[in-house]
């Protein structure tokens, strides 16, 4: 693991986490449910991972989150930090599909990024996080299944959209691979 | 937008005087014992040692007040919602059932319900106090090099050391970013509809992730320049050599996480059953 990161990975999963937490703290967006909001981080964490690849996005995840969790709660939910890592990595694991550092995010790029990004929360706010719950917290399994699907139907859709636009907005930031001409 | 956040408060006191290193070790030694337990004894037990542990880090309740109301809210909330999703889950747990109240439903009062309730707040408030006083007594800068110390990479330490350093530069220009949109007549508060409030928020982020993924890009060439990641190791500025008293400390929370491993789970079960 420590051979393979180059410094700029390492300098992306600390910058990113400092904007997670501060996206985290300040860019939520009340839902109207209580104590759900649209997380704008999320769809910030789904642009690292597809950027810097799997190491970063899930450590971006994992050490923002808890790092959240201490400084604004004053304690740190694991089951759920260990989630967030999760949905890091699996995101991440589709960073090669897309190749954006090409200037291309069109509409199939879209659709894989969506793609990764459902599975990876699906998975990951749907079921990891509530029987982590259980597990470690002993909490009612409705209770916490209803929280995580809340939670995670959010999370998808801030992800979809909002994420979305970032790395269509990244992409045109890039110069195309074949934008050059031959002048004859 | 004056949000208060926990951060290190400097004062002279014996766990302020303890490494780095042994402060993370303890914390995570408390936060398995912690977590692993349901045994109300050793629940009531952790929790009067968590105070002794305050009241010897001579930080002051008032100086942590806010943070302390953001819980107790969040602990009260959460006790009610497992009621209302789960108002028989501790007659699952302990298998007896004592009705105190007959209320219409599945909502009777058990005893058995009310002594869960009382576990879970107890475990709320055994793992609070000393997750507050790590992040209230422990340096930032030394806290990379304890990680270090303990055996994770020097580079992901590094990485966390640059998120701690770089929170409050991110938290300024989402400050700045926020009141130049707002200049600009962009409304954030809650009189905008859904919509455009997400539209809104996505104009001060987009710059705010942009300017960040620039400043990745200066800081990571300019750690490259100075060669860093070119040894298996390196030194820590804000590295101390273990003490006496740390040895004690790894030593006290080692016995405390044997003691409550053996006594939860000597009767093969993680609950401390008083209804048989």
């Amino acid at each position: 693991m420590s051979r393979g990161i180059t410094t700029k990975t390492i300098v992306a999963i600390g910058i990113g986490t400092a904007v997670f937490v501060i996206l985290n703290r300040f860019a939520a967006i009340p839902t109207g449910v209580p104590n759900t909001n649209f997380q704008t981080s999320y769809a910030f964490l789904a642009l690292m991972a597809i950027l810097f690849g799997p190491v970063a996005g899930g450590l971006i995840g994992f050490i923002g989150h808890a790092l959240t969790d201490a400084i604004v709660w004053g304690s740190v939910w694991w089951s759920w930090v260990i989630v967030s890592g999760f949905v890091g990595v699996v995101i991440g694991l589709f960073a090669n599909k897309i190749n954006i550092e090409d200037g291309t995010f069109g509409g199939k790029e879209i659709f894989t990024f969506n793609i990764a990004q459902v599975v990876a929360q699906a998975v990951g706010w749907f079921i990891v996080a509530p029987v982590l719950d259980i597990l470690i917290y002993a909490e009612p399994a409705n209770k916490v299944f209803l929280q995580g699907i809340v939670a995670g139907a959010f999370n998808i859709l801030t992800a979809g959209v909002l994420g979305t636009l970032l790395l269509v907005a990244y992409a045109k930031t890039r110069s195309k691979s074949d934008s050059l001409d031959l002048d004859l | 937008m004056a949000v208060e956040m926990l951060s290190f408060i400097d004062r002279k006191s014996p766990i302020h005087q303890l490494t780095g290193a042994t402060k993370l070790v303890c914390f995570l030694l408390w936060s398995f014992a912690a977590m692993l337990t349901y045994d109300t004894r050793i629940l009531v037990l952790l929790f009067i040692a968590s105070l002794l542990i305050f009241k010897i880090s001579k930080i002051k309740v008032r100086e942590i007040a806010f943070i302390l109301i953001l819980i107790l809210t969040f602990l009260l909330i959460n006790n009610i919602a497992i009621y209302v999703f789960a108002p028989q889950q501790g007659v699952a747990i302990y298998g007896t059932k004592h009705i105190l109240l007959q209320l219409v439903g599945n909502y009777d009062v058990t005893a058995e319900q009310l002594f869960y309730h009382l576990n879970i707040t107890l475990k709320y408030f055994v793992v609070i106090p000393a997750a507050l006083l790590f992040i209230v007594t422990t340096n930032p800068s030394e806290f990379a090099s304890s990680l270090n110390r303990i055996g994770v990479s020097y580079r992901i330490a590094y990485a966390v050391s640059i998120a701690l350093r770089y929170i409050p530069d991110i938290q300024r220009d989402y400050r700045t970013i926020a009141l130049a949109q707002q200049a600009r007549g962009v409304d954030l508060s809650r009189k905008e509809k859904l919509p455009t409030r997400i539209k809104n928020a996505a104009s001060i982020v987009l710059p705010l992730i942009f300017s960040s993924l620039d400043r990745i890009e200066i800081i990571s060439n300019v750690m490259d320049l100075r060669g860093f990641g070119k040894n298996k190791k390196r030194t820590w500025y804000r590295n101390r050599p273990f003490q006496k008293g740390d040895y004690i400390a790894i030593s006290l929370l080692l016995l405390l996480l044997i003691i409550s491993l053996v006594v939860t789970f000597y009767d093969g079960n993680r609950f401390y059953n008083p209804f048989v």
